[in-house]
């Protein structure tokens, strides 16, 4: 017995100066061995493969309903003027000015019916639909068995994945996390001075480098010349917690969050002691003022690093953006924003927080093939006079979706879990009447003629 | 891995189900796919608010009424065959279906499309619209927006127009006839893809 503790020893031994010396300390230096590349290049190889032996098994049996990612029906875009408009064209009345017509409940039932089979909100919170399969069982819809040679690529899919790489991914995100606890501690420990910052800079990339590796995560950065610099604040789209590792993989960043007990709260704690991040209290975040001060006085300090905030507030599945929040852009005139694509052929990095806890998701982070994301930093955009808080949100969302390929929504992430504002049903109603009465005195002249 | 043929099978009497409302494999499982999302309980069924749910919905001024369409008098709950029963009313009419003398109205016939159009108004389902519930449905869709004398004279106007046997309120046939030149299988049809 005594003999096989010992070999289990050191095979471990082994196994972790291996990580450490191939995976762990080129990451910290920012050098790259090419493993994740070529892991990569035989992923994407082989889903290829795969998509086109399904594709020819969807040829040779049509009962097998071809995947329609873009939903179940075809929607009308036009207005409600127009569809209304359409509707009362083919009614004998002559009507000048607008009137009720019965027919006008068909725009309004048509358009109930379509949400019943399709809502634009209810989308965005489950994960994007592949138009094809990528090997991993939770993204198999409707995908039926096909071949023995893909099944049993698929079987080796598993071994590899749950076998292989998440023991070594778990091992590589301790070793991140207890760097950074520890680093930041030490670092803690120097008197403020240009030294402490850099060395709090050193601790904090190394650390999320490691994270990445524990991620096997592919960054493509974008328009690093318009990267956010000290005294700004950042603003990015929001799909799950690891876009603070993408983000800080080539920068680092103040982050703002709330204070939570635990592991997070031992991580918050020791990062606080090298470098000023702003941690709220759940009381505090009551308080509207007290956290735009603080907030405030971050970012006038030109010397502290620039804060990351996701104004969505909330996870949304990375095929669009929603709402921003306006509290960011009351802040500051100057906002970086930033936008995230993932690549979802290679792993979903949506956290669907109803129906997967912290630990689960990143359990599933893990077995992915692997993370690949694009990052690209746009231009910084400055508040213009005459421009109130909510409209310069809209402007820089609609920057983001757009350099992301994203649809830009402007739903409220928060409708995940509140009811629809009263508000929402009194605009329709305004648009409709506008057609029905218009003015007050339209209404009367027509009853007269 | 799922296969169609056993995700079909869990749908009972799916046969049946697809001869009445014409509706491919495919939509049958996309229709049960969206049943289920929706039915977050999975209970099984649908209730109210799980119609409620629906952001969109909630903010359509007549959407109660379109939930209440899918509930049977006395009924509180929905299942997969009503569902697909109401929402077959939606599908684009049919050109190329033979006309067979003793078969029944397709579900999503000209005539079964107004007659759910009727029912929205109808809500007593005594088979007339009476001024009382015209002016209900105005209110639904103009909310605030209008006064009350505005309401009352759209709402004897309309009633004008289209009762021809002067009661007062407007009958099924009244309502067919004033609206026989709208082009209901484009305005009351939802394109399904594939």
């Amino acid at each position: 017995m005594e003999g096989a503790w010992e070999i289990a020893f050191v095979l471990f031994q082994v196994w972790l100066s291996i990580v450490v010396g191939l995976i762990v300390l080129p990451a910290m230096f920012g050098v790259s061995l090419g493993f994740t590349d070529i892991y990569i290049r035989v992923l994407v190889k082989t889903l290829e493969w795969a998509t086109l032996r399904i594709q020819r098994g969807q040829k040779e049996q049509p009962t097998l309903p071809s995947q329609s990612a873009n939903g179940i029906i075809e929607k009308d875009d036009g207005s409600m003027e127009e569809e209304i408009g359409e509707l009362r064209r083919s009614h004998p009345k002559n009507l000048v000015g607008g009137d009720f017509t019965m027919c006008d409940a068909f725009y309004f039932c048509k358009k109930g019916i379509e949400n019943i089979v399709e809502d634009q909100v209810t989308q965005r919170f489950t994960s994007e639909e592949l138009a094809s399969w990528n090997l991993l069982t939770r993204t198999n819809n409707n995908f039926r068995y096909i071949s023995v040679r893909l099944t049993i690529i698929w079987g080796l899919g598993v071994f590899i994945r749950y076998c292989i790489l998440l023991p070594l991914r778990i091992t590589l995100a301790v070793i991140g996390l207890s760097w950074l606890v520890i680093g930041t501690t030490i670092v803690g420990l120097l008197p403020s001075s240009n030294a402490k910052n850099w060395l709090s800079d050193l601790v904090h990339i190394t650390c999320y480098r490691i994270c990445a590796r524990g991620l096997s995560a592919t960054i493509r950065y974008h328009n690093k010349e318009n990267r956010p610099k000290k005294g700004g604040i950042c603003v990015a789209n929001h799909t799950s917690p690891i876009d603070i590792v993408i983000l800080a993989n080539d920068g680092c960043y103040a982050m703002v969050g709330q204070v939570h007990g635990g592991l997070m709260g031992v991580i918050q704690r020791s990062m606080v002691l090298s470098c000023p991040h702003v941690w709220f209290e759940r009381s505090e975040m009551k308080d509207r003022h007290a956290v735009a001060k603080r907030l405030k006085d971050h970012i006038a300090d030109k010397t502290k690093l620039p804060i990351l905030i996701f104004p969505e507030g909330t996870c949304i599945n990375n095929t669009s953006v929603m709402m921003f929040k306006k509290g960011s852009f009351e802040i500051g005139r100057t906002i970086y924003p930033v936008a995230i694509k993932y690549d979802p052929q290679f792993g979903d990095a949506f956290w669907n927080s109803a129906k997967y806890n912290i630990v689960s998701y990143l359990l599933r982070m893990m077995t992915s093939w692997a993370i690949v994301c694009n990052v690209w930093y746009l231009p910084p955009m400055t508040r213009q006079d005459g421009e109130d808080a909510v409209q310069f949100a809209n402007r820089v969302k609609s920057a983001i979706a757009h350099q992301g390929g994203l649809v830009d929504l402007s739903w409220d992430g928060g409708l995940k879990r509140e009811k629809v504002k009263e508000s929402l049903k009194e605009e329709q109603q305004k648009m409709y009447s506008s057609m029905i009465v218009g003015q007050q005195g339209r209404l009367m002249l027509s009853i007269l003629i | 891995m799922g296969s169609t043929s056993s995700t079909l099978l869990k749908i009972p009497n799916v046969e049946v189900l697809m001869q009445e409302t014409g509706f491919s494999p495919a939509h049958m499982i996309r229709l049960h796919d969206r049943f289920k999302a929706l039915d977050k309980e999975g209970r099984g069924h649908l209730c109210p608010q799980d119609f409620g749910a629906i952001k969109e919905l909630a903010m359509n001024p007549i959407g109660d009424r379109i939930i209440g369409a899918f509930f049977c008098p006395g009924k509180e709950t929905v299942d997969f065959h009503t569902f697909v029963k109401i929402l077959a009313h939606f599908r684009p009419v049919d050109k190329n279906r033979p006309k067979e003398p003793n078969s029944p109205e397709p579900i999503n016939s000209r005539s079964n499309k107004l007659r759910f159009a009727f029912q929205l108004y109808d809500q007593d389902k005594d088979g007339k619209i009476s001024r009382d519930e015209l002016l209900k449905v105005l209110q639904a869709m103009l909310g605030m927006q209008v006064t009350e004398e505005q309401l009352e004279s759209i709402a004897d106007r309309t009633i004008q127009e289209a009762d021809l046997d002067r009661d007062d309120a407007i009958s099924f046939e009244e309502f067919r006839k004033s609206l026989e030149k709208v082009n209901i299988d484009h305005k009351m049809s939802i394109r399904f893809l594939r």
